[in-house]
């Protein structure tokens, strides 16, 4: 809370502090829209964007009207939703899925005066079209250090949805420190080539359990591999992925990645508010409260919660980048060289395995 | 253990996994034998998968929660039977809209029950079968649905084959109007046939929100009923056909993701589409046989029936 006030403080602060001309293209009220790509209660990715909403009404009251459409298809149908959206007079439209990245370019050519901001996207065609995304890959070396120092079987699992650069950050960053906390770590990654099916998700699970890995990480959307784990009654750890999964608090789940976009829409509509909005291409991570690490539970030990804490703290600091050197690709081949940090642009588009991981990458 | 595998492990993962397939699949191929082509089973699964949950979460009895799966599937399907039987509606049409209907429905009725844990169905308490080497873990440690759709499927090959009720039914579903020229009440059979479908659809959906995946959440059943419906066709609509088709398709579907975990150097690509790859391979050996499986399918599949004489 005392972040995001802050966030707002500050974007106020900076629209006084510039004064005249800026808030001469400010508004008095902003309507901002929300297209989500599932029902607002999947209980993770768009969930957390409608948290993201809540919040953003609670932080400007009259000065902020919302609205928001569940279940848009990603393809032709988000075109119309999004059409429709500029023309009943919202100022600003999040698109909150991937797949909306053509038809978001393509409506924002139509109407320039309506902001568009698409999430996890790269295209920004026009200049009124801005794409945010979050640094998960912070959040996966806190989950592997607890996964390393965690694991009796020294076996790890990951379950991956698609081979795209944004997953093979996290599996790379979740093995990397694992490792860093236990040399014997091995990890087993399963692709299940789906964002949600929870029946599959659940047998990943179980194919990894089965497989003797005791620490499951899961890049789906689902709470399926946590209510896997828990059949096994202790013996199997997860982490919440997305949303904060507390429900899974008491069984398997230790901590876990939340998602957290109030703090950016807030950031945004004020801007809009104050009239110092501008294009961007924002990337946040633990450190902007875009990605939050859920309560350590007491299953994990207090000395393993302590080091989990500080790597969360330093990364937040900005003393500590999960992917410093000396980092060598799958191959072999040098990436990183000793204390040399990943620059974004290879993040991005990373689409090699680390040192240590087995297996090869789907295309 | 071959190739890092626990075949034990893996048979057993494999029986649980084909369970919601073969409860939807084998009641999709009495309705289907009564001459009804419903497209809806998504929907009855997904309905049965909620009110199966609700049922289980508010009387704290699992068995109960399936009796509820079972009648909100056979409800759903009444919508159904109402509009292709009595309004003749067209069936394709219709069936597709039932899912479309139910997944809206279950997305409405199951809000508040996000993030709840149902109460637990345990193994069926087998005494020292359960400790058999092998065997034990494959065949003797299930909870009492595993065996339910196994004698579910036993039971309708039984009925169809040696019973006047399948006689009558396959007569219904070969012909419409010889039946009902010798008599029979055609719209009866159906809709009973259709409630059957929708009830066994539904135990499937139950089966899936309160044992595999012990949770609710929008689209749980996420395609299980497009396969069901798959399968059917795969039998060329014979039971046991039916449960080997699940396992075929489940078999493949736990055994890609074991390799997968266990390491195995097989590309990805190829082991996540080996479920569907050999799907179609076993269709065309099938189909070009002797027994040649399209000319199996009931000849009135589809077809509304209006007695005009």
């Amino acid at each position: 809370m005392n972040r995001r006030t802050l966030l707002a403080t500050a974007a106020l602060g900076l629209g006084l502090a510039f004064g005249g001309s800026a808030s001469a293209a400010g508004m008095d009220k902003v309507k901002a829209c929300f297209v989500y790509v599932g029902p607002i209660g999947d209980g993770g990715w768009t969930f957390q964007h409608e948290q993201g909403r809540v919040a953003l009404e609670a932080a400007y009251g009259d000065k902020v009207e919302t609205a928001y459409q569940e279940n848009v298809p990603e393809g032709a149908d988000a075109e119309r939703v999004l059409t429709q959206m500029a023309l009943s007079g919202c100022n600003i439209i999040f698109t909150t899925s991937f797949g909306y990245m053509d038809q978001t370019n393509a409506v924002a050519a139509k109407f320039p005066n309506v902001m568009f901001e698409h999430a996890t996207g790269y295209k920004r065609d026009s200049a009124n079209v801005s794409t945010y995304n979050a640094r998960f890959y912070e959040g996966r070396a806190v989950q592997g250090h607890i996964a390393g120092k965690m694991t009796k079987s020294n076996k790890i699992g990951y379950i991956a949805s698609f081979p795209i650069p944004e997953v093979i950050m996290g599996i790379n960053s979740y093995y990397l420190h694992a490792k860093k906390a236990n040399p014997a770590v091995e990890l087993s990654v399963v692709w299940a080539f789906t964002w949600f099916d929870p029946a599959k998700e659940a047998d990943a699970a179980k194919a990894l359990i089965d497989q003797g890995v005791d620490v499951i990480a899961s890049h789906t959307d689902s709470t399926a591999p946590l209510a896997e784990a828990a059949k096994t009654n202790g013996a199997v750890i997860g982490f919440g992925q997305a949303s904060d999964m507390t429900e899974y608090k008491d069984g398997p789940r230790v901590s876990s990645i939340i998602d957290n976009w109030a703090p950016y829409y807030i950031k945004r509509v004020g801007a809009l508010l104050d009239g110092t909005y501008a294009q961007a291409d924002a990337w946040e991570g633990i450190a902007g409260g875009e990605v939050t690490i859920g309560e350590i539970t007491a299953a994990v030990p207090a000395d393993v919660k302590a080091e989990a804490e500080a790597l969360r703290d330093a990364i937040a600091a900005g003393t500590y980048h999960p992917f410093t050197g000396p980092i060598n690709k799958q191959d072999g081949t040098a990436w990183l060289a000793e204390g040399e940090v990943a620059p974004d642009g290879d993040l991005l588009g990373m689409g090699f395995y680390v040192e240590g991981v087995t297996g090869d990458i789907p295309n | 253990m071959f190739g890092g595998i626990d075949p034990t492990l893996l048979l057993a993962a494999l029986i649980v996994a084909s369970v919601p397939i073969i409860l939807a699949a084998i009641g999709e191929l009495v309705v289907e034998r009564a001459g009804v082509l419903n497209l809806g089973v998504e929907g009855m699964m997904i309905m049965g998968a909620v009110c199966g949950f609700i049922a289980a979460v508010e009387t704290g009895n699992p068995v109960l929660g399936f009796v509820g799966g079972a009648a909100g599937g056979a409800a759903l399907s009444l919508i159904f039977a109402v509009l292709t039987q009595f309004l003749l509606a067209n069936q394709v049409a219709t069936g597709l809209a039932l899912t479309l209907f139910g997944l809206g429905l279950s997305s409405l009725l199951g809000q508040s029950y996000v993030g709840i844990k149902p109460p637990l169905t345990g193994d069926v308490p087998l005494g020292p079968l359960a400790d058999l080497p092998f065997l034990g873990k494959v065949l003797f440690s299930h909870d009492w649905v595993v065996y339910l759709s196994v004698a579910s499927v036993a039971a309708v090959w039984w009925v169809l084959r040696s019973t006047r009720t399948g006689l009558i039914l396959r007569a219904v579903g070969e012909s419409h109007d010889a039946a009902h020229a010798l008599g029979y009440k055609v719209r009866r059979i159906r809709v009973l046939a259709i409630m059957f479908g929708g009830a066994m659809a539904g135990l499937g959906g139950a089966y899936i929100s309160l044992v595999r995946v012990p949770q609710w959440t929008d689209g749980i059943t996420s395609g299980a009923g497009w396969i069901a419906l798959a399968i059917v066709v795969f039998a060329s609509w014979r039971p046991w056909r039916a449960l080997l088709g699940a396992y075929l398709f489940g078999g493949i579907t736990v055994l890609q993701l074991n390799l997968q975990a266990a390491g195995a150097r097989i590309p990805v690509e190829y082991l996540s589409s080996a479920p569907y790859l050999i799907t179609i391979l076993v269709l065309v050996i099938m189909s070009s046989g002797k027994g040649k499986a399209a000319l199996n399918a009931p000849a009135s599949l589809g077809q509304n029936f209006h007695a005009s004489r």
